[in-house]
């Protein structure tokens, strides 16, 4: 919808200023999109696909030119110029696109899931770039199914699972809306129900909740947290058997909001 | 990564503009495009046209075939001129807009790099009818010296220009209405049936399309004269022939332009629609 391609039910969207759906042409002045497949121009050579672009926005030849030949310096493309983009790999053809995106400037570029379906190395040296045009100032929207890249990239993230935003926020808030920072589990060779309060008596746990013989404590922080209620079951006469610490994920948040059931 | 909405407006670097200037670039493409293809452009297009004036204007008066003529009426090649110029111009439309846009659409999803211009989607299919509309027109200046001068001693075709201004209009409009049926077939058509439409309506188009007759001497057969007519390619060889051999029996030239104009505009908004719906949803 905000990059002016599907006409939206209801409601108003603007960038920049400008509402998308009533002036869609004007729109596109200032978004830049990273589709997910390749649509790269077939018929041009990797300059032209970059030096063309810059005319649809209204360069002059001599600055679409200059512009073209410095976005692909800056990725790494210089050598590859004059080739077809029939010839480049998955991740240089990625690269191109996102120069493409760039081109004219745009307040904000879109990435639609850059990561799904490439390897490692690639994934690795798109964060890079994707770091690099953020510290440089540029806006990014990109959408994700992987949580640990939300996590790992982006200040602000919307989960939206239905065409509904269910939770927005820093991944730092999304994570402690959880209600704690870190799950504690900790496995009993007995019935561990009697000590069930005097844990949520603790000052740094936010919540505690037993199933079977092992208790899930949602802890503000976990120093010496882990030890405390090792002491607190030792003093009840019971006997660890298992423990574990793991800080809550960005997966886990999303799974929380969203349910466990199959998406079809 | 998002920056409040509230950020103060980045000029970018385009210009804010009309459409001239970002449907110009779209046309620079194509023709950067066809400069690069140009000699299989040439190749596609004079094919056709090449071994029919050879077969039939020099082969066939050659070995004693009479074709076209024989009742004193004009000779065949003088038939086939204005026929063979027009079946050039609809070829284009279909070659130079509709198969690539089947692929833009299919598989390469291609389109979407087109349609990131900074334009209303209608004038990027506007872009694509301009471009389409060039090349028929270069098209037929490839074609018009082959089939004036490929023909047996003696079997010259009788072709005279008189009315330049009748002819400059019929050529413009022939393209342009050829463009927009290639754009109405881009956006109708999956590429794997692309076969099909050359089956179910190109061939039909130009057999029936008054190329190799003129539509008067349809007369012996007046429900296939008359049925022709929803034909828009007999239009387009009426008025070239109305323009070119004006001494050959021909359509009214009123009637002919005005089906023309009629056709290129229905076609063009019709083909225009289509195309928006399928890059918006």
């Amino acid at each position: 919808m905000l990059t002016t391609r599907v006409i939206p039910t209801d409601g108003q969207a603007f960038i920049a200023g400008i509402d998308v759906v009533r002036d869609p042409a004007r729109a596109k002045r200032y978004i830049g999109v990273v589709p997910q497949t390749n649509t790269l121009d077939r018929s041009l050579t990797v300059l032209e696909n970059l030096e063309f672009h810059g005319r649809y926005f209204g360069m002059r030849k001599v600055e679409a030119a200059a512009r073209a030949a410095d976005l692909l310096a800056q990725f790494r493309l210089s050598d590859r110029a004059a080739a077809m983009p029939s010839e480049l790999s998955g991740g240089m053809a990625q690269r191109l696109m996102i120069a493409r995106a760039l081109v004219h400037r745009p307040e904000i570029i879109f990435l639609d899931e850059p990561t799904s379906g490439i390897d490692p190395q690639t994934r690795l040296a798109l964060w890079e770039i994707l770091r690099d045009l953020h510290a440089a100032g540029q806006t990014i929207l990109l959408t994700t199914h992987y949580m640990e890249e939300a996590d790992a990239l982006c200040e602000r993230i919307a989960i939206i699972d239905n065409g509904a935003v269910l939770a927005e926020g820093t991944p730092a808030e999304l994570k402690t809306r959880l209600g704690a920072a870190t799950v504690v589990s900790i496995t009993f060779a007995e019935d561990p129900a009697q000590l069930l309060d005097h844990v949520g008596a603790l000052e740094s746990v936010a919540r505690v909740e037993q199933k079977d013989r092992t208790i899930r404590i949602h802890a503000n922080s976990v120093d010496g947290q882990l030890a405390e209620v090792i002491a607190l079951a030792a003093r009840h006469d019971l006997h660890v058997t298992d423990a574990s610490s793991q800080p809550p994920t960005l997966e886990a948040v999303f799974l929380s909001l969203t349910g466990r059931d199959l998406r079809e | 990564m998002t920056q409040t909405a509230a950020t103060a407006i980045r000029t970018p670097t385009s210009r804010p503009g009309g459409l001239l200037q970002p449907i110009l670039a779209l046309l620079l493409r194509d023709v950067r495009v066809l400069r690069r293809g140009f000699r299989q452009f040439v190749v596609r297009t004079i094919m056709q046209p090449l071994l029919f004036c050879f077969v039939f204007a020099y082969v066939f008066p050659k070995i004693g075939q009479d074709v076209g003529g024989g009742r004193g009426g004009p000779n065949f090649a003088t038939v086939l001129v204005p026929g063979l110029i027009a079946v050039a111009i609809i070829f284009q439309g279909i070659q130079s807009v509709a198969i690539p846009l089947t692929a833009e659409f299919g598989y390469t999803k291609e389109i979407e790099d087109r349609v990131l211009a900074p334009l209303p989607i209608w004038a990027v299919g506007l872009g694509k009818i301009i471009a389409g509309a060039l090349q028929a027109v270069v098209a037929a200046a490839v074609v018009f010296p082959i089939v004036l001068l490929v023909h047996a001693k003696g079997q010259a075709p009788d072709v005279s220009i008189g009315n330049v201004p009748l002819f400059v209009v019929v050529l413009l409009l022939a393209s342009v209405m050829s463009a927009s049926l290639g754009l109405l077939i881009g956006t109708s058509f999956k590429p794997q049936q692309v076969p099909l439409v050359f089956s179910i309506l190109v061939l039909p188009m130009t057999l029936l399309g008054c190329i190799y007759y003129p539509w008067a001497f349809l007369t012996p057969i007046p429900w296939l004269k008359y049925a022709v007519l929803i034909n828009p390619l007999v239009y387009m060889s009426e008025g070239m022939r109305a323009s070119m051999t004006p001494d050959v029996g021909h359509m009214s030239t009123a009637m002919v332009l005005l089906a023309m104009v009629g056709i290129s505009i229905g076609m063009a908004l019709l083909a225009l629609r289509k195309f928006r719906e399928r890059v918006v949803s």
